[in-house]
């Protein structure tokens, strides 16, 4: 049986010694170092991990070297489609690759709370794994912290990742042009609803997935076919709206798109409808917007339909007024996309 | 999905539209007095294929907008309690008190909860016998039903540790008040369509008689709206002023008699202060003698509260039609929907936070 | 206010009429609604859904007048 499997189905860490997290698994002792070798070593196990040293020397091929970082602090930890291991890979490799690197490495650091129980640890850190293997990436180097009960949210993870863009293809808001098409990679906002259905009296029956997903196969695939990739964003908080809205503005370009052009799943519109939630300021995962030019969107679009059927051109870039996003509604109206404000609340008005 | 969809075709809607153009020969002002119509027409862009001469205006009808601000500071000093969980629809979170809003007292410690049903608070108050479990329990006529329900099942369960913080506004007084008053401009209306359902259209007529405007049950989805502007608009240039049912696949004449009943069982009529507007006799509800027990107005011990709003907010006016956002001169300044000063700006369908998106447009235009 | 939405009865429970509630689908996801207040609908029905609860039950006859009034529209 694979690796993976394998370490999936034996919990190496004697739970019934140290069913919950304490301080002193933070405390640099040996506590601490039988929680990084029964638990991260165990997961994510390779051999620049397992080194030991206070930092990881990486072999990285020919190329620019891109780094970037996030935090992860979702609640509840677990949702359907994913959870918080999930998202620190994904969420990280995904903006690697949203700047046309291969990703590479990963370091996770970890704050946990005390009394988080070993067992969902285990479960978090399984995913990162599966994560990783996913998208062909190693966890190198991490970090653990413990802090009191009440001061954390059970997990919060940071992850680090160093990729490398191995092309000459220049992909940053500032190529975007006008009359470059609009591409998204899939339908909206079902991170957002995955997220809020967790809670019980927001949830809904079947329960809605969240679309957390790799997105460098997809990325990958495009350069390789010589697209002339203006840019890439992955729609996270926010959704589609604040990733149209942050575009335009680092563009200083206008962005028109049209209402149904966008894709948006059946269980996730029934779900916005209900609560009064407008689906593009949902949060996605797994989904990015691509500007590219008129010439070479019907190959991209080909390629980003592999991934998700439900990919589609939604609109395009013009010199209109900069920073301003249109949309063009379902009736033939127009209106605003402003940038989302605040926190996305059910309404009843 | 069915009863949607269906009134979202764009060749409808530009058919409904030039209809509506046709047949105006001078200017009109109507208002929609239902905040889901004002995001509706917000949300499509109706005001776009609407002829100039169509003036829309957007009513009190919402209850982000009208909730006294006294109510809301009540809440507010509730929901800090620390025996309390204080559940409210996610509308009313942002609205601002005098001081700060709930999601500020959730960032401060408070256990505040948004809730799509008032049902959902039973089964909190159930799972959390050591607490104090507080809905804010505001709406219009709409939202009686769910919340009266939620009270009778308290009151049948025996829920001791639950109450509601009533703060109900009626229609039909509101529609009166703006015709009433002496600078009224208002020349049509579209009465809110989800409200009839439950109450039915008999309120309208005497009010369509005294003031001779027409009045026009709409519903929600676009289509519904232009069809009850082009209703209004046709009586307006033909001099009716009749109350018509555009919504009559969701609304008849005697509403929903069930949700009546169980209302008139649980709230008692009194008059309401409406936020920018002043009190309007007859025009809210709270709970009934019978159901006093689940009053949290009596459960807590509130202090007096001396309220002001910010003297520069003019959302009463706008609320009433009687002055434009554009006209206010802290609009798009001192107040936008990031810091709002009034609650016209906090929904995102006031006619303040409708107008600001609309603004970037004109003067794109 | 009043953001009512239509939905399809798809199972109906409780023979009490005060606790008479549902599974009622949106689109291609369901949720409990109370269904206390129309007592008349069966399964099938569409009804208009606010806060949790039905408030009325969708009339075709209806509906289809103000279809055609909206396409006999000039």
């Amino acid at each position: 049986m694979s690796e993976a499997k394998a370490f999936a189905m034996t919990c190496p860490l004697p739970l019934s010694d140290h069913p919950r997290i304490k301080m002193a698994h933070g405390g640099g002792g040996r506590m601490m170092q039988g929680l990084i070798e029964d638990v991260f070593f165990a997961a994510f196990g390779n051999p620049v991990l397992r080194s030991g040293h206070d930092g990881a020397v990486l072999d990285l091929p020919q190329g620019q070297p891109v780094m970037t970082t996030d935090s992860y602090v979702v609640r509840p930890l677990f949702f359907p489609g994913g959870d918080i291991g999930a998202l620190a890979v994904h969420g990280t490799v995904n903006d690697l690759a949203m700047c046309g690197a291969r990703p590479l490495y990963l370091s996770a650091s970890f704050i946990l709370e005390e009394g988080l129980e070993t067992a969902t640890l285990w479960r978090v850190v399984q995913s990162m794994r599966a994560a990783a293997d996913a998208t062909g990436i190693q966890i190198v180097t991490g970090d653990t912290k413990v802090v009191e009960r009440g001061h954390g949210d059970g997990i919060y993870i940071n992850t680090t990742g160093v990729g490398v863009i191995e092309h000459e293809i220049q992909i940053r808001p500032d190529r975007i042009k006008k009359d470059d098409l609009i591409i998204v990679s899939g339908d909206i906002g079902r991170h957002g609803m995955a997220v809020m259905g967790a809670r019980e009296e927001l949830a809904f029956t079947p329960p809605i997935e969240s679309d957390c997903a790799p997105l460098w196969n997809t990325v990958a695939d495009m350069l390789d076919a010589g697209i002339d990739i203006h840019c890439l964003r992955d729609a996270t908080r926010g959704g589609l709206c604040a990733v149209l809205n942050e575009l335009a503005q680092s563009s200083g370009l206008q962005f028109d798109v049209v209402e149904s052009d966008i894709p948006l799943a059946a269980n996730v519109r029934g779900a916005c409808e209900v609560l009064g939630l407008d689906a593009l300021q949902v949060a996605c995962e797994g989904r990015f917007v691509a500007m590219v030019p008129k010439s070479d969107a019907e190959r991209a679009l080909e390629i980003m339909k592999v991934q998700n059927g439900s990919s589609s051109v939604i609109g395009r870039v013009t010199d209109g007024e900069a920073g301003l996003v249109t949309l063009q509604t379902a009736i033939g109206g127009r209106r605003i996309l402003d940038m989302p404000a605040g926190e996305l609340l059910p309404r009843i008005c | 999905m069915k009863y949607i969809d269906e009134y979202r075709d764009p060749e409808a809607a530009r058919k409904t539209a030039a209809a509506i153009a046709k047949t105006v020969t001078r200017p009109w002002t109507i208002m929609e007095v239902c905040g889901g119509q004002t995001h509706a027409i917000v949300r499509f862009g109706i005001q776009d294929l609407l002829p100039d001469a169509v003036e829309l205006v957007h009513g009190p009808g919402c209850p982000v907008c009208v909730t006294p601000l006294e109510m809301v500071d009540k809440a507010i000093e509730i929901a800090a309690r620390d025996e309390v969980i204080f559940c409210s629809f996610g509308d009313m979170l942002r609205v601002p008190g005098s001081e700060k809003d709930l999601l500020t007292v959730r960032a401060e410690g408070g256990d505040v909860r948004s809730v799509y049903t008032p049902l959902d608070t039973l089964k909190i108050a159930t799972d959390n016998p050591d607490k104090q479990v507080v809905f804010f329990a505001v709406g219009f006529e709409t939202t009686a039903p769910a919340n009266a329900m939620a009270v009778h099942r308290a009151k049948e369960k025996g829920l001791e540790n639950f109450s509601v913080l009533a703060s109900h506004v009626l229609v039909p007084p509101a529609i009166e008040a703006i015709l009433s008053s002496p600078d009224n401009r208002v020349q049509g209306f579209l009465a809110a369509g989800h409200v009839c359902a439950v109450m039915g259209t008999a309120a309208y007529a005497p009010l369509a008689e005294k003031y001779q405007v027409p009045i026009v049950v709409t519903g929600f989805e676009p289509l519904d709206i232009l069809q009850g502007i082009h209703r209004c608009i046709c009586q307006l240039e033909e001099g009716r002023a009749e109350v018509e049912n555009q919504y009559e696949r969701a609304v008849r004449d005697a509403g929903n008699v069930g949700a009546q009943a169980l209302i008139s069982k649980v709230f008692r009529l009194i008059p309401r202060k409406w936020r920018g507007i002043g009190e309007i006799a007859a025009s809210g509800w709270t709970l009934s003698d019978a159901y006093a027990d689940f009053d949290a107005e009596r459960r807590f011990d509130l202090a007096d509260m001396e309220v002001a709003e910010p003297e520069n907010c003019i959302s009463g006016l706008v609320l009433r039609g009687l002055e434009k956002p554009a006209d206010c001169p802290a609009f798009g300044k001192q107040c936008t929907p990031d810091h709002p000063l009034g609650a016209t700006m906090v929904s995102g369908e006031g006619a303040c936070a409708a107008y600001y998106r609309y603004r970037k447009d004109r003067a794109h235009e | 206010m009043c953001l009512a939405v239509p939905g399809e009865i798809i199972s109906i429970e409780g023979d009490d009429a005060l606790s008479r509630s549902g599974q009622v689908r949106f689109g291609d996801v369901m949720r409990e609604v109370c269904l206390a207040f129309v007592p008349e609908a069966v399964l099938g029905n569409y009804v208009l859904v606010h806060a949790g609860i039905a408030i009325s039950v969708l009339d075709e006859d209806a509906a289809q007048r103000t279809f055609r009034a909206l396409e006999e529209i000039e």
